[in-house]
């Protein structure tokens, strides 16, 4: 799958100081999150993707143009929802984003049109003739996905899309998300430090802390990976259990009498166990598989941050 | 993304051409600004006076009324009399500057809007271009173009001969207008990027011109020079309009210092946009 976002040794310094340090990653799932704590340097990566901010050194590339060179084509490809409070109060909504699309370069009636089905979209659609300075916070959340959806963007870059919103409001906005993103149609970029919507969303994660990136993980390929991992918990002693499952291929570790870890190779079929214990008169009492939330990789993550010289 | 699916689906129609995009901000600015009755109203008022001299030329070659009242000619279509128009629409054309001016850039800022402009295919300078397109139409409907138009008139009265004879007025008026709008845009443009509210940026905007008078005086007063009208940006511009139709000096300064001095003004707007219409200010430190 061709990148969507590839960061090659990307610098960004405002003055004397560095925040993002030496960044290096190919991203090219559907959905992409950008995790880390406040100051992390999330919003810095976005706004110098958009070409808002110059690199120090490096550089990056989004759908292969480089943003040092190609920034109005990125900016052509992309759809923005910033995470402050953006718009114009005393417009309706459908103007104003009609507005926007228009100088996404849309022509006026398709920009008209298209302003009616992303408001019609986010769920605005009987509110559009509102003046936005009248709308609460969630409909305003929902009026900048749809400045940043309505011109039909590849890309679209949410910088923390669920602030500020109440759980339903969250959950609608969660649902959107990921109505865009099976599309297939749009790669979206989710800057986040609330773990459970990248979670709900995301495809691949991003983690920074302190301008560096100390993780990057293919969730789905994690989730993939930590199937491989199994806990049992058996009754009826061991009566070599451990032995012929190993001598199966698996790789085992008994942490206790009962209990026992086990990492599965590739073809393994877990019938076999089931097979091998019924041989042995023994009982399986719990299996599960190790899940590794995105909470466990984050916290990880952070950890071996912090004992980085 | 059709109302009736309500899903996502791409844009892959025509696009517009780039060039063309500026103009999209000053539609829209165009179509708030005429919903003011006030700022209307005054639009039409800014248009009496050009239509009053339309007139007077008018009556100026009708033979049959100058006879009636025994006149040979009520007054000659000179530098004077365009130099006197020109310094007349002028005012109003700063005041039709105070009342849009402030209200272009200002708002963006205070709704935070600019990260939406300039997160699309839209530079800074297509931006405060769009910007400022507002006031070279509207200022230029009020000096240059009625300004044209009476030279034409009496062209057309006077004959090819005084038209060419007096080509220099009509170069005078437009290139006087030209220089006012610009400073006029810049200057507001400017204070509207750095003042957030639009009350105190048109009080901005008129202390820039009566407080940079005053000083100039106290600057003249005091160091006893001339040089302190180099910061009166209306002596100034009157200065380089009348260079431009051949009068010599009245304040104290040569034509090219004036001259200098304006584009410097302009430079310095400029600058001050430069550091202000972007996207997210950069916090060093």
């Amino acid at each position: 799958m061709a990148a969507v976002i590839e960061l090659d040794g990307l610098n960004v310094r405002f003055g004397q100081r560095d925040i993002l340090k030496e960044l290096r990653c190919s991203m090219s799932g559907r959905a992409i999150g950008l995790l880390g704590p406040n100051g992390a340097g999330k919003s810095t990566l976005i706004n110098t993707l958009l070409g808002f901010y110059r690199p120090f050194a490096g550089t990056a590339r989004v759908f292969a143009h480089d943003i040092r060179t190609g920034t109005r084509e990125i900016r052509a490809l992309t759809g923005y929802m910033p995470e402050s409070d953006c718009f114009i109060a005393s417009m309706t909504a459908v103007n104003f984003i009609r507005m926007m699309a228009e100088l996404s370069g849309l022509p006026s009636g398709a920009a008209l049109e298209r302003a009616h089905e992303a408001l019609f979209y986010v769920g605005l659609g009987e509110a559009r003739y509102r003046r936005l300075g009248t709308y609460s916070l969630g409909m305003k959340q929902l009026a900048k996905l749809a400045q940043a959806i309505a011109h039909g963007p590849r890309l679209v870059v949410l910088d923390e899309p669920t602030n500020g919103l109440d759980p339903p409001a969250r959950q609608r906005m969660i649902r959107l998300i990921r109505e865009m993103r099976d599309t297939g149609e749009v790669s979206i970029l989710i800057s986040s430090h609330l773990l459970r919507d990248v979670e709900e969303t995301c495809e691949e994660v991003l983690i920074l802390k302190e301008g560096r990136q100390v993780h990057y993980a293919n969730l789905e390929e994690e989730r993939r990976a930590n199937r491989r991992f199994l806990e049992l918990e058996t009754v009826g002693g061991d009566n070599g259990f451990a032995d012929a499952v190993t001598a199966l291929g698996c790789e085992c570790a008994l942490t206790s009498a009962h209990r026992i870890k086990m990492v599965l190779p590739e073809s393994f079929a877990i019938r076999e166990l089931y097979r091998i214990a019924g041989e042995r008169n023994i009982q399986i009492r719990r299996m599960s598989y190790r899940r590794d939330s995105l909470e466990d990789i984050f916290l990880k993550a952070m950890e071996s941050a912090n004992g980085r010289p | 993304m059709a109302v009736h699916k309500r899903s996502y689906r791409a844009y892959a129609g025509a696009l517009t051409p780039a060039w063309s995009r500026f103009t999209i901000i000053t539609c829209y600015a165009f179509k708030n600004l005429f919903r003011s009755r006030v700022l209307t109203a005054y639009f039409v008022c800014c248009f009496f006076y050009p239509l009053g001299c339309a007139v007077a030329l008018y009556l100026n070659h009708n033979l049959s009324l100058l006879t009636t009242l025994n006149i040979r000619q009520v007054f000659a279509v000179d530098s004077d009399f365009f130099l006197h128009f020109l310094a007349v629409q002028s005012a109003f054309a700063f005041i039709l500057t105070a009342i849009v001016g402030p209200g272009l850039v200002s708002p963006d800022l205070a709704n935070n809007a600019l990260p939406l402009y300039l997160c699309r295919p839209f530079s800074r300078a297509e931006y405060v271009v769009g910007k400022m397109a507002i006031l070279l139409w509207l200022l230029s409907l009020i000096t240059w173009i009625p300004g044209l138009i009476l030279f034409g008139i009496e062209a057309s009265l006077s004959g090819g001969a005084w038209a060419w004879a007096n080509i220099g007025l009509a170069r005078g008026v437009f290139i006087g207008s030209a220089i006012e709008i610009l400073v006029f845009s810049l200057l507001s443009l400017a204070i509207s990027a750095w003042i957030k509210r639009k009350l105190a940026a048109g009080a901005a905007l008129l202390g820039v011109f009566f407080f940079g008078s005053g000083l100039a005086q106290v600057i003249n007063a005091v160091l006893e020079t001339k040089n302190g009208y180099l910061i009166d940006l209306g002596n100034l511009l009157t200065t380089v309009e009348g260079s431009l139709f051949g009068h010599p000096p009245t304040a104290g300064i040569s034509a090219s210092s004036a001259w200098i001095a304006l584009v410097a003004a302009c430079v310095f707007c400029i600058a001050l946009m430069e550091r202000k219409v972007r996207a997210y200010e950069i916090v060093v430190g």
